[in-house]
């Protein structure tokens, strides 16, 4: 069997200490992205369970799969939950959503919500990049995305991956574990990285360091996306390139600031739709 | 009528949106500021490529914002109104009173 090394498991995690059913509001966001999709519920003001699963061809399928693997085991059915906010490329396409709203929003939402001290956000997606200035109060005030190019991309990574077979979550780890700096790749373009990653190791260049060296492109090529919108302290890094400690480590060189990375970065855009959903319940029972 | 009008303000949200890319050649990047736009629509109807479009936001509120569809081929498209050999004025931002669109290149 051929050894797939971009490949990674669909997970979902759930409270063990909060009982759901004396929640006053039960509220879900469901964030339907092109690599993967996530669910996640709130019980108030908690996270009570989510799930990251691969993206299908379908989005209604995806939406739902993310949907039941959050709720597994936990007795929530999806009749429980009383809002619920699509958000992500395919968010037309969450059959059960009441309302959607842009990932851009739901990020700044999110993000806030975990460190209320963020004023930037850096989304690294599947297949975009994003990056999000909001204020004090989590509301978007600019916005940047990059989705005409995969170099930025947590694609980039998996096709990197595969072309040194190397499981994708190793290639933080070993691009830090480096004797000297990396040499500068001339093409950050993944469709060319074939050619010049197998023409550095032959040149003998180890292959932590050819690794690392593509870790410094993309780092790089989203520092000057950021910088278009200007940086202002907090940073967070989301999505799934944030569990990528290599790139991670090398932006927060560039900025010359630490970054706040979630205990779960890829949950960040479900979160805020879910806490969008939960405001959106608050004010149609208000009225 | 005050308190509408003051809860009003508060939850309105003006957010600037940049449309667009880099590449090798350039940043071509189209950006709206949602606080002085006010989604009349003007630009839509100026634009001989159709490039722009009138949404409702997150926020409830009407905006103008570059269509999907050309995102990705601004600097393509805007082509015509850009001549390389001298500017001419763009009909875009000559149609927007609040001055809310700028391009970047």
């Amino acid at each position: 069997m051929a050894i797939v090394y971009a490949g990674w498991k669909e997970y979902s995690w759930k409270t063990s200490d909060k009982d759901w059913t004396t929640a006053k509001t039960i509220t879900a966001g469901v964030d339907v992205g092109s690599v993967s999709s996530q669910a996640l519920v709130l019980t108030d003001n908690d996270i009570f369970c989510y799930s990251n699963v691969h993206t299908g061809s379908s989005s209604p399928d995806s939406a739902h799969k993310a949907m039941n693997m959050a709720l597994e085991g936990t007795g929530i059915k999806l009749e429980d939950v009383q809002f619920t906010v699509g958000t992500g490329y395919g968010r037309v396409n969450v059959p059960f959503a009441n309302k959607t709203i842009t990932e851009i929003s739901c990020h700044a939402r999110g993000a806030h919500w975990l460190f209320p001290s963020v004023r930037t956000i850096l989304d690294m997606g599947g297949q975009d990049c994003k990056a999000i200035r909001c204020d004090e109060q989590g509301r978007l005030t600019q916005f940047l995305m990059n989705d005409k190019c995969a170099a930025g991309s947590g694609r980039s990574m998996e096709i990197l991956g595969e072309l040194l077979s190397v499981p994708v979550e190793d290639i933080g780890p070993r691009s830090l574990d480096i004797k000297k700096e990396p040499p500068t790749v001339s093409s950050t373009c993944v469709v060319f990285a074939k050619s010049e990653a197998l023409s550095l190791l032959r040149g003998g260049v180890p292959l932590n360091e050819v690794i690392a060296a593509y870790c410094d492109a993309l780092a790089h090529r989203v520092y000057t996306l950021v910088s278009r919108i200007g940086m202002e302290e907090d940073f967070v890094i989301s999505g799934g390139i944030a569990k990528n400690l290599g790139v991670v480590r090398r932006l927060e060189k560039l900025f010359g600031v630490k970054a706040h990375i979630s205990f779960e970065p890829q949950i960040i855009g479900a979160l805020g739709a879910a806490l969008f959903a939960r405001e959106l319940l608050e004010k149609s029972a208000s009225t | 009528m005050f308190g509408w009008l003051l809860n009003r303000q508060m939850l309105t949200l003006s957010y600037i949106a940049n449309y667009g890319y880099t590449d090798a050649s350039g940043n071509y990047y189209i950006t709206i500021d949602s606080q002085k736009c006010d989604g009349c629509g003007k630009c839509v109807d100026a634009c001989p490529e159709k490039v722009l479009e009138i949404i409702t936001d997150d926020y409830d509120d009407l905006v103008a914002k570059v269509r999907d569809e050309v995102v990705k081929n601004l600097k393509y498209i805007c082509g015509p109104c850009k001549p390389t050999s001298g500017a001419r004025e763009l009909r875009c931002l000559m149609s927007c009173e609040k001055e809310a669109i700028t391009h970047s290149w």
